[in-house]
């Protein structure tokens, strides 16, 4: 069975600085995959290749079997790929509502005509979104914040409706960047649950970056690690925890 | 479950009730009303490109003027001659001159240069094969249908010239994108001013003066229905992404760039619309008229209304076409002490000093968000 994600030997180049440099990667159908390595090792720039906002310099992409090289990232996300950032970025001037319904915009039948004639289709698919916003809100125990405005939000409560607002587009691999950042251990607890959870509510695939050894140890199948943009160790969370060039890279010879 | 069509319908009838005492206002009040109208309609249509989808223009007077002369042709029944392939042909044969020093780099290049002109003149003539085609068809209607078919006309011809501009410069951000469009602005102005058909830089007088209370507020309310409805909507809730996060609306399955587009075209068919009831109502345009102030002068209603607010933007609309006026009446107020009256005399530096006051004390603009008024409306337009 071919992966559904499958990295080919990718390199990004920034004048001089190779950022990811050979990266091969592959994560299958409704695996939990974690992403580590130092700060500064190329996981947000790994990201930012799958989903489109970096070109590789050399190497292949390919989701389902077929390459994502030089598509934008809207269409990308059309694939199937969807991702939270590393800095939060929610549509600040949008309530809590609002940046989930934003993003439910792609898989809408009907485009401008509609939303002026506002005639019956128009409403049961408005509808329609408005309900599975809310179930994806509730699912992240945010529902009750539904008409707040998204910059008023806790910290821990913005990660989340990142969250749910990328999987609102109803992807089929997530890739979540640092997650967990800002969350006190309680909250870490309940956000591993969750990943957990909808994984397998929505068959997902994950690929998680995240500094919290414990989070990804603990919920991972696999780890790859990253130092300098090269791959140096890839495994169970076993193996990783015992590598000797893993535990290098972190603390040094 | 609101009804936003109802709403027009009652609002439609209602200013069809107070277009009947049309003749009874006095001219002055009259002007100033028709005034209000069109510049709501550029205000509320620019604000979708400005204030929803955060793209900074300068060009609306440049929409407005493709609008008014469309409109203006259409109805006194302009036509164009064509562009003769002589012209490119000419060029080419200085090109492929070989007296000229470049012969030899532009021979290559030539057949190229060529086949550029000669596209560009069979698509020029394309478009004015169909100008001269809906005008002479429209001379055929009677009186209100061929004003209405101009308007449609001068709006459809200004949202085609606003996605020549957007399709290219959208791709630019902020600055750069504001500097585009004024240069859009002055293109056009130049343009016309060549074309003697229009009546190049002496203006051009329109016979009849079709644009009444009824016609503006009807453009008016549609503006309203289209922006505030497409803004308050799944599929319109695109712009206000582009505004806030292009990246992240991008990673959430958003093409900005078809969004950004189609806020451009939609605009800039309103202000064509609002072009065309210009003309119509001042008997004549001028391209100096619709110069680099006449869009910064759109822009302060915008940005004094709020970026993002219709309801603002029609109250700053209506305010800033009748503080002018109203300085002027206070000038000529003989209660007032002659001091007074000699520095309200400078209307304009008045004016220009309350503009800065406002924008000193609300930056935010003087109607921003949360009021009742943009609770009422939004309420009004969610399904």
């Amino acid at each position: 069975m071919t992966p559904l994600l499958e990295v080919d030997r990718c390199t990004v180049q920034f004048g001089g600085l190779k950022a990811v440099a050979e990266m091969n990667l592959s994560i299958r159908q409704g695996e939990l995959v974690g992403l580590i390595g130092p700060n500064g090792a190329g996981k947000t720039t790994a990201f930012n290749l799958i989903t489109g906002v970096y070109q590789p310099t050399e190497g292949d992409i390919r989701f389902e079997g077929r390459s994502v090289v030089g598509r934008r990232p809207y269409q990308i996300t059309a694939r199937g790929i969807a991702r939270t950032f590393q800095n939060i970025r929610l549509f600040a001037s949008l309530t809590v509502f609002d940046n989930v319904r934003a993003a439910c915009n792609m898989h809408l039948r009907h485009g401008i005509s509609h939303a002026l004639w506002r005639g019956v289709a128009f409403t049961r698919e408005e509808r329609e979104v408005e309900e599975m916003a809310e179930e994806l809100l509730a699912i992240f125990h945010l529902d009750h914040l539904r008409d707040v405005e998204c910059t008023g939000l806790p910290y821990g409560d913005q990660r989340r409706l990142e969250i749910v607002r990328a999987l609102a587009t109803r992807p089929k691999l997530l890739l979540l960047d640092e997650p967990a950042a800002g969350m006190n251990p309680t909250e870490k607890v309940e956000l591993m649950r969750l990943i957990q959870f909808t994984q397998e509510k929505f068959k997902l695939a994950v690929l998680l970056v995240e500094h919290d050894m414990r989070v990804v140890m603990s919920i991972c199948e696999r780890i790859a690690v990253l130092d300098y943009g090269v791959k140096i160790a890839e495994g169970t969370p076993e193996e990783i925890r015992n590598d000797r060039r893993v535990i290098e890279a972190y603390l040094g010879e | 479950m609101h009804r936003p069509k109802t709403w027009l319908l009652l609002f439609v009838l209602l200013i069809a009730a107070c277009a009947q005492v049309q003749d009874k206002i006095n001219p002055y009040y009259f002007d100033i009303l028709i005034t209000i109208g069109i510049n709501i309609v550029l205000g509320v249509s620019l604000n979708l490109v400005n204030g929803y989808t955060g793209q900074f223009s300068l060009g609306h007077a440049g929409f407005m003027a493709v609008g008014a002369y469309a409109a203006a042709a259409a109805s006194i029944g302009i036509t164009f001659t064509y562009f003769d392939a002589p012209s490119a042909n000419a060029i080419l044969a200085y090109l492929a001159d070989p007296d000229q020093m470049l012969f030899f780099i532009v021979r290559p290049l030539a057949w190229l240069i060529h086949f550029g002109i000669w596209a560009f003149l069979a698509i020029m003539n394309a478009i004015l094969f169909i100008h001269n085609e809906v005008v002479s068809h429209l001379q055929l209607l009677p009186r209100i249908p061929q004003f209405v078919g101009a308007l449609c006309y001068g709006g459809g011809i200004a949202a085609l010239a606003g996605f020549a501009v957007g399709v290219p410069s959208l791709r630019l951000k902020g600055d750069y994108l504001a500097i585009v469009t004024l240069g859009f602005g002055e293109i056009i102005r130049v343009v016309i001013q060549n074309t003697e058909a229009v009546g190049g830089s002496r203006g051009l007088s329109i016979p009849s003066r079709e644009t009444g209370l009824f016609g503006t507020y009807l453009a008016v309310a549609l503006t309203v229905y289209v922006v505030v409805l497409l803004v308050h909507s799944t599929y319109g809730r695109g712009f206000l992404t582009v505004r806030d996060d292009e990246i992240a609306a991008e990673a959430m399955g958003i093409n900005t760039t078809k969004y950004k587009v189609i806020a451009f075209v939609v605009a800039a068919f309103f202000a064509g619309v609002a072009g065309g009831l210009y003309a119509h109502f001042k008997q004549f345009i001028h391209p100096e008229g619709f110069g680099f102030l006449r869009s910064v002068d759109i822009v302060v209603i915008v940005i004094l209304g709020g970026m993002g607010n219709t309801p603002g933007v029609i109250l700053a609309a209506i305010l800033l076409t009748i503080l002018p006026e109203g300085l002027r009446a206070l000038a000529g107020w003989d209660v007032l002490p002659m001091s007074v009256r000699e520095i309200v005399q400078n209307r304009m530096i008045l004016y220009s000093l309350l503009l800065i006051g406002l924008m000193l004390t609300r930056p935010q603009g003087l109607f921003s968000g949360g009021g009742k008024i943009t609770k009422w409306l939004k309420g009004r337009a969610s399904a």
